[in-house]
This record gives C-alpha cells, sequence and structure tokens, in this order.
C-alpha cells in the first residue's frame, strides 16, 4: 500500500514512465534513489515547511491531472525571438538539447554535448544534486530530459555569453523535466543567459541545473523567466564554488503563472564569493517562490543577496533566504536583503530570513522591508507634471533596476527594459 | 494670474488656513511672511494639490480657471510650480530621465510634439550655468545624496527648465549659505518677467533683499493680516513677529 502523500507522485510516475526515454546517463543507483524517494515522500504539499506557501501537490493535483506528455516540434522560427546576437545560443526544447535549433561552437574552449556524454558510474550528474533532498530533484533525476552538458576548458577566458534558450511547446498538458550540467574548470570565465520559455499549453517545467565552479573560475548567470500564463515551473540551481572563485546569479521573473525557484549555493572553497539577485513583478493570480540557500562551509568567504518583489493584484510573492554558516566557515560575510512593494490591497509578499550559524567569527546580517510605493516621490513628481500613470512607471523602474542593471548582456537588457514598461 | 477667496483648509480636522484673500499678478512679485505655524506650508501645499489637506472652504482661480478641481500634475501644467521647502529625493530615478518626462508630458497636455533630443540637452545646458549647478549632479538620480543648499538649487533648475508662470517659493532660502541664496535670487530674477509671477514664502527679510518684492503680505493664525510694499518686511525685521502677535491678538480680544 501506498502512504497517501504519495498519491500524485505515484500518479505522475505511472503516467509518464511509459512515454520517457530510457535514461542512460544517470546511474542506476541514482535512478532507484529518485524513485524511492518520490514513492515514499511524494509532491510537497504545504504541510512541508519549505513549501509552506507553494502547495504543489494541490498544483498537481489540480493543473496537472492529466499528463498527455505529447509535444509540438519546435522550429526555428519559434526560437528565434528568444536568441540574443552577442552570444552562442543553444536550444533546449521540450527538455532535451536541440543542436539543429542551436549555434555551431566555434569558440575555443567550449565543450558542449548532450547528456548522453555521461555513462555509468562515472556521471557526474546528481553529484550536486541530491535526491534524497528534494522532490523536484528526484522528479528530474527520474525521468529527467536528455539536457545539456557545457564544460569550459581551463584557463579559457570565454569572450562571448552562452543564451540557452528553454522552450517548451506542449500539445496538451504536459511535464517537461529539461537538466543540464556546467561545468567550469580551473581558471575559467563564462557569462550565461538562461532563458525559459513556454509556446504551447499548459507545461510543467521541473528545470535542474547542476553548476560546477572550480577554483579561480567565474561564473555570471542571469535567470530570465518568461513562460507566460500557461507555465508553471519549478527552477533548481545546485551550485558549488570552489576557491577563489566566484558566482554570480540574477533571477528575472517576467511572467509564469507559478514559478518555484530552488536556488542553493554550496561555498565549498575559501575565499571565494557569490551574489544572488532576484526581482520579480507579479499580477494576477500569480504565485513567485523564491528560495535561497547559502551554505558557507569554509572560511574567508563573501555572499549577498538581494530580492525585489513588487506585488499586484491578488498575486504572491515570497522570499526565503537560508544563510547556513558552518563550524569552520570563520570570516564570513553574508548579507541579505528582501525588499518588496504592494502594489494592491489583495497583493500578499512573504519574506523570511533564515541565518543558521555555528561559526562565531562572522558578519552575517539580513534586512526586509515592504511598503507601499512613496507617496511623496509620487506627490514631487506629479508636481512636476508627471502624470500619475508616468510617475509610478518611473518609481517602479527605479525599483527594478537595482537588479536589472545587473544584466550585462546589451541585447537581453533592452528586451527587459520593453518586457518591464509593460508590467510597470 | 491667481486669485484666492476665502481659502480654508485643514488636516486631520484641524483648520490651518482660515480665510485666505490674495491676488496677484503677471509681473508681481509677492512675498509670503509669517512664524513658524502660521499656515505658510500649508498654503503652498494647497495649491500646489498635495491631498493630504481638505479644503473647506473658498475658491482658488489660476488663469480663470479652478485650480481646486485640477490633479497636482494639470496644475503644473497648466503652469504652476512649488519649489519644495524639503525636495525629496527619488534613488533611481536620473535628474535627465526626471526633467525629459516631465518636460514632454506638459507639452503633451499643451498639444505640442516632444521635445527633440538636442533642444533638450541644449536647455538644459543653458539653465545649469543660470544656477551654477554642476553638470554631474543631472546625470545623478533625483536630489539623492545632494547637500541642501545642492537641493534648494536644483529646485531652481527645475523651474527654470520648466518656465511656469507662476513659481511657489517655499521657504527656499531656509538652509542656505549666503552665496547659495545669491545665487537662487540671481535665477530668479533672471527668469522674472512681465508676463510671469512668484510667490515668496520666508521666515526671513534675508531674502527679500535679493528678490525684491512688489507685495509683502504677513500671514498669521492662518489669515493675512498685514499687506504692504517692501518696507512691511523691513519693519517686520525691525520690530520681530511677536508685535504682529500682539496687535493681533489685541484686535481679536
Amino acid at each position: 500500500m501506498i502512504a497517501e502523500r504519495s498519491i500524485t507522485a505515484q500518479k505522475i510516475i505511472e503516467s509518464i514512465s511509459s512515454k520517457a526515454n530510457k535514461v542512460g546517463f544517470i546511474n542506476d543507483t541514482e535512478l532507484t534513489n529518485a524513485l524511492q524517494y518520490l514513492e515514499t515522500k511524494g509532491i510537497p504539499t504545504n504541510k512541508h515547511e519549505d513549501y509552506k506557501y507553494c502547495n504543489m501537490d494541490a498544483v498537481f493535483k489540480k493543473e496537472f491531472k492529466n499528463l498527455s506528455q505529447e509535444f509540438n516540434e519546435i522550429t526555428n522560427e519559434d526560437v528565434k525571438p528568444y536568441k540574443l546576437n552577442e552570444a552562442i545560443n543553444l536550444v533546449v526544447a521540450n527538455g532535451n538539447y536541440a543542436e539543429n535549433l542551436s549555434d555551431k561552437i566555434i569558440v575555443k574552449g567550449i565543450t558542449v554535448k548532450d547528456l548522453n556524454v555521461f555513462t555509468g558510474k562515472k556521471s557526474p550528474l546528481a553529484s550536486l544534486a541530491s535526491s534524497n533532498s528534494d522532490a523536484f530533484i528526484a522528479l528530474n533525476t527520474a525521468f529527467s530530459g536528455n539536457g545539456i552538458a557545457i564544460k569550459i576548458d581551463k584557463d579559457q577566458v570565454i569572450p562571448m555569453p552562452i543564451n540557452i534558450i528553454y522552450i517548451n511547446s506542449a500539445k496538451d498538458t504536459s511535464l517537461v523535466n529539461p537538466r543540464n550540467f556546467i561545468h567550469l574548470m580551473p581558471g575559467a570565465e563564462l557569462t550565461l543567459s538562461e532563458r525559459f520559455i513556454n509556446i504551447g499549453k499548459k507545461a510543467f517545467s521541473n528545470f535542474l541545473s547542476e553548476k560546477a565552479v572550480d577554483e579561480n573560475a567565474k561564473l555570471t548567470s542571469y535567470t530570465i523567466q518568461e513562460e507566460g500564463t500557461e507555465g508553471f515551473s519549478v527552477n533548481t540551481n545546485q551550485v558549488k564554488v570552489g576557491k577563489y572563485s566566484t558566482y554570480d546569479n540574477t533571477t528575472i521573473t517576467l511572467s509564469g503563472q507559478l514559478v518555484r525557484n530552488n536556488h542553493n549555493v554550496v561555498i565549498a572553497g575559501e575565499n571565494s564569493q557569490s551574489h544572488l539577485n532576484g526581482l520579480f513583478l507579479t499580477s494576477g493570480t500569480q504565485l513567485v517562490d523564491n528560495h535561497t540557500l547559502m551554505d558557507h562551509q569554509v572560511p574567508n568567504c563573501e555572499s549577498n543577496e538581494l530580492y525585489k518583489g513588487a506585488i499586484n493584484g491578488k498575486s504572491t510573492g515570497v522570499f526565503n533566504g537560508k544563510i547556513f554558516v558552518r563550524k569552520d566557515a570563520q570570516k564570513t560575510n553574508a548579507y541579505q536583503s528582501s525588499k518588496n512593494i504592494l502594489l494592491s490591497d489583495d497583493g500578499t509578499i512573504n519574506t523570511k530570513p533564515q541565518l543558521e550559524i555555528y561559526a562565531d567569527d562572522v558578519k552575517c546580517s539580513h534586512g526586509t522591508s515592504t511598503g507601499k510605493i512613496d507617496e511623496n516621490a509620487l506627490f514631487y513628481l506629479k508636481a512636476r507634471g508627471i502624470g500619475e500613470v508616468s510617475a509610478r512607471k518611473l518609481l517602479l523602474a527605479a525599483f527594478a533596476n537595482e537588479v536589472a542593471d545587473k544584466i550585462q548582456i546589451e541585447s537581453l537588457r533592452t528586451h527587459l527594459e520593453t518586457e518591464l514598461n509593460k508590467l510597470y | 494670474m491667481i486669485s484666492i477667496k476665502n481659502l480654508h483648509a485643514s488636516i486631520n480636522g484641524k483648520e490651518i488656513l482660515k480665510g485666505i484673500n490674495l491676488d496677484v499678478k503677471a509681473g508681481e512679485i509677492h512675498a509670503i511672511m509669517g512664524p513658524n505655524g502660521s499656515g505658510k506650508s500649508t498654503l503652498s501645499s494647497v495649491l500646489a494639490g498635495r491631498e493630504d489637506y481638505e479644503v473647506t472652504e473658498g475658491e482658488v482661480k489660476f488663469m480663470g480657471k479652478d485650480l481646486l478641481e485640477m490633479s497636482p500634475e494639470d496644475r503644473a501644467r497648466e503652469g504652476l510650480f512649488l519649489a519644495f521647502q524639503y525636495p525629496i529625493e527619488i534613488p533611481g530615478v536620473s535628474n535627465i530621465n526626471f526633467l525629459k518626462t516631465a518636460i514632454n508630458e506638459i507639452r503633451t497636455y499643451n498639444g505640442k510634439e516632444a521635445i527633440e533630443a538636442k533642444d533638450f540637452l541644449a536647455l538644459i545646458k543653458e539653465k545649469q550655468k543660470l544656477v551654477e549647478l554642476d553638470a554631474k549632479l543631472t546625470n545623478r538620480s533625483v536630489n539623492e545624496g545632494f547637500s541642501g543648499g545642492e537641493k534648494k538649487r536644483n529646485e531652481i533648475f527645475q523651474m527654470a527648465i520648466l518656465e511656469p508662470k507662476l513659481a511657489i517659493l517655499d521657504e527656499t532660502d531656509s538652509g542656505l549659505d549666503i552665496d547659495a541664496l545669491r545665487i537662487v535670487a540671481n535665477g530668479v530674477n533672471k527668469l522674472r518677467s512681465k508676463n510671469n509671477a512668484f510667490i515668496v514664502i520666508t521666515h526671513y527679510q534675508r531674502l527679500l533683499e535679493h528678490i525684491v518684492p512688489d507685495f509683502v503680505h504677513i500671514l498669521y493664525d492662518g489669515r493675512i493680516v498685514k499687506s504692504g510694499t517692501k518696507e512691511l518686511a523691513l519693519e517686520l525685521e525691525a520690530k520681530g513677529y511677536d508685535d504682529i502677535k500682539h496687535q493681533f491678538e489685541k484686535t481679536q480680544g
């Protein structure tokens, strides 16, 4: 007999098992673990502390009862609007790397393959993402799409960004499990943009990325989410940062009915740093839930987080930031800030800093603020002839730009400006 | 230009303005003086359209139109300008973007096309000189990190750019050293013409040595209790506000 809580998981497994490809790139032990976790723990409900504001079990029961797992073929025309001129564009279509839609790699020091490059026991997949830690890691591991493996060679500073487009086009309600493994060898540097698009029917995108940043390496990554009203997603990043290295991410949520981001960074090498930034502008009945974990395992490292949300309509925003400073992680500097604007009476923001500190010589702080739009500033602008609508746009843009300005790819920044302007 | 009749206004149920009457014609400079708490800043806030205040009685005609019916932005678009006593800092909004938006919204309201980029830049340059504002400040966020004097100069700079018909200077002299005061006053003097008018609200006579008013009014307890020419300001400076208070209380008694 199966436990009550795993009924949803069982249903998912049953309905997609027959249509899923046999996954050869994840080793058998990991596969077994993943399935076992799903069968015993199930899909989290709001009773699960980490999913308190994001009842995934309910979402699956209501929105993803029947999974068709039928997809439209993605064409060049479909992906064209999301390619960036100044980048190497790679496409993951309905969960699988589509080499035919991707740019040819002519830059030295980059290896791009599908996940079949990894085989058997030596596969690094799941080395940074344990199925025992989260149901969505387990779900992805059990039914992973054949995503992308990127390796940047030692000491290679890649002069142009890589832009990965994850695009889904379901014929009918479906679940997609895109996955990648990004490895920066020692001394390598890369700017990575990851864009999430849905052009088909209702789709649940359960994305999982493992990112290994070796010593002296630097990874600057952008996550741009625009999956629209038919898009539901869990976006999990499992990052490991080596010594003297830098990992930065800026996540901007432009749309998506439900967006859950799990951004987990393990700071495993001394003298490294990591910055996480987030921006979400929500409306309607959207739910955007950002969970971050900064796991400081070693001394002399720095982390900084800035998450900003503007909540309109009946939507909900969540920021839960956990900073974990282990016993050995002396001289840690860890900061966290969550700033929010409530634009409507029916919107909700839940923000929670969680500091667990086991070292005694550290600097850690957090701050959170939630308020309405600044009435004094609004009046000042109006007193200069600027109308209500433009004045609000100016103030919201000012609020958002603190995060949006982190995006250093010009064409992407321009795109964001246009899209954000529609949301103000 | 502006005609204020029997204006009463209150905040949180407390009456601050108790029947103000004032007529300002084109080409005139009026000074309004008065002790703290007499209602000077309330008057400027009510005229600019701050919603915290409730107008309970009276009327204000601006260029023949009912000012109190208009939104704050429409008052500005019709040519009313308030130089704030405490200019607001707006992080993230650049002065340039702010001014361009303001100019264009005013132009659209008045049926004009948006300003050309080169004309806008020329305008900025010209007016910067007028108020001796550091060009670097224009590229920064609105008033963010500005010193007290820089904020006040930025107000006059904005005024110079927007060229209002009626400008109300709300204690623009407060917190200014003598050099900044001179710069601000010079700005106003260069901008005054027979087609515009100024209401200068001040606590001290000092500013009026530099901006010479045609009329001086003394505001006390929500009313204009005395009006005269520029000599009234000197008289006030010599005798202080206590004299006014005594006289006023005698007439009330």
